[in-house]
């Protein structure tokens, strides 16, 4: 069964709540005359009434060393999306990065300055711990290696906070797979836990043909997702397609996340896989990152998208995108 | 020999290949059934980020032979809608056998990582009547 859209799931998308909250906490100023009925209970969570007791965030696509038309800011919105972060009331004690952490260079010397970026940015991010997959552009060309020499293994799985956190790479192939070798992995990895076991598997690619002729799919997504199947209560977060996706399959949740580079345009009526142009009057637009929040249990997850703002850029524009958001929260709840 | 004979040679020789070529992990050449005997070749170079030539016309039922070859590195030569999967490594010819059974426009891609330009390593083919 394949379905574009559950709210009443295991892991439900709540809308944008937390973007005002992300604002409101790191821009203060910029919530002062918002009256969504959204920002009441955005409020409310940043006053405690609210806490989450289980919450991190995924960031996607830094593409640390890409400098382009589609995104002449580099790695602004990746240093906002730290600053945000930062300035969280609540702040979360995991970060995780669904791969494209730098941007593929013809020098490996040239790579790995931007590895090094990558950390120097990403170390900013105060007491939360860091975990990554690679993408295309960090391991395609060397099967990973520079990668594992920064960034530490391509795969691997931990618990956090009673949620069992499973990383795939589906990348360093250079081909878009995962592997026999790993899947095995995996499904070992998987066979101590129930079935009911709150999993959270995070890669770069879709592992399903989301659009093939983009490249965006992962060869055998469907031997990996037949492995999480006997599982009732499996979220995956990836990234590579820069915006945002959800689809479900059977119990198994699936969500792209934004990316914190350049957008890429809808599938669906798009003509062909261009970055979308870069808008000076809205320069994060279609960019984001996301935050996770749920019972230590993990039997009740909400993704809420945030968005990011910059002192240079906010002003009307960014109260325009708060109160817009607001007022979608408002619809949604 | 009849056509069909023909195809349950090839389709065999084919299938042995793609099992054996599996097993060491290289990625199977696909497809295909031959619908004519003495298909056209077509020959397609692929280099970093381009194929030349980067759009064919194909007639639907008429098989063809897609002659591959990488004057660099690896490439990938994918489409899901006519259904064929390989990789064009260097130092060779690899060869598609296809007939397409659906008309329209065809991206293909290369789906093996080469580099900052990869995104955009497309070529189309043309399926007409």
């Amino acid at each position: 069964m394949e379905t574009k859209f559950d709210r009443r799931s295991f892991l439900r998308v709540s809308g944008t709540a937390l973007s005002v909250g992300a604002l409101y906490t790191v821009f203060p100023a910029l919530t002062r005359s918002a009256g969504a009925a959204g920002i009441t209970r955005t409020l409310a969570e940043l006053n405690g009434e609210a806490p989450a007791p289980f919450s991190f965030i995924q960031l996607s696509d830094t593409h640390v060393g890409f400098n382009g038309p589609p995104d002449p800011l580099g790695t602004k919105a990746f240093a906002s999306a730290v600053a945000t972060i930062n300035g969280l009331k609540n702040r979360p004690d995991l970060v995780i990065v669904t791969g494209d952490l730098t941007h593929d260079a013809d020098s490996p010397d040239e790579h790995a300055k931007r590895f090094r970026l990558f950390k120097e940015i990403a170390g900013k991010i105060g007491g939360a711990q860091l975990k990554v997959v690679p993408g295309e552009n960090d391991a395609g060309l060397d099967g990973g290696d520079m990668f594992r020499e920064f960034m530490g293994p391509t795969h691997y799985s931990f618990d956090h906070r009673g949620v069992h956190f499973i990383a795939l790479d589906n990348v360093s192939a250079g081909r878009p797979v995962v592997g026999a070798q790993q899947i095995a992995w995996m499904k070992s990895d998987l066979a101590r836990f129930p079935k009911t076991a709150p999993i959270i598997v995070f890669t770069h690619r879709p592992l399903f043909d989301l659009k093939p002729e983009w490249d965006w799919s992962t060869k055998d997504g469907d031997d990996v997702m037949n492995a999480l199947a006997p599982y009732e209560n499996v979220t995956v977060l990836y990234g590579h397609i820069h915006r945002e996706n959800f689809r479900q399959t059977g119990t198994t949740k699936m969500y792209a996340a934004r990316s914190l580079i350049f957008a890429f345009p809808d599938p669906a009526t798009a003509l062909a896989k261009k970055p979308l142009p870069f808008d000076k009057a809205h320069p994060f637009k279609g960019l984001g990152i996301r935050r996770v929040n749920g019972k230590a249990d993990g039997s009740e997850l909400q993704i809420e998208e945030v968005e990011l703002a910059m002192a240079e850029f906010s002003g009307t524009v960014g109260m325009d995108q708060m109160i817009k958001h607001g007022n979608a929260d408002a619809r949604d709840e | 020999m009849k056509t069909s004979t023909l195809n349950k040679i090839v389709n065999t020789i084919l299938l042995a290949g793609v099992c054996e070529i599996g097993l060491i992990g290289v990625p199977p050449m696909i497809n295909l059934t031959l619908a004519n005997e003495n298909p056209k070749v077509i020959e397609i170079t692929a280099k970093k980020f381009e194929f030349t030539p980067n759009e064919i016309t194909l007639k639907r039922g008429q098989s063809v032979i897609l002659r591959l070859t990488s004057t660099d590195r690896v490439h990938g030569f994918f489409s899901k809608a006519l259904k064929f999967d390989t990789d064009i490594p260097t130092g060779k010819t690899t060869d598609v056998a296809i007939t397409p059974d659906i008309v329209g426009d065809f991206t293909i891609i290369c789906d093996h990582y080469c580099g900052t330009g990869h995104g955009d390593m497309k070529m189309k083919a043309i399926v007409v009547e």
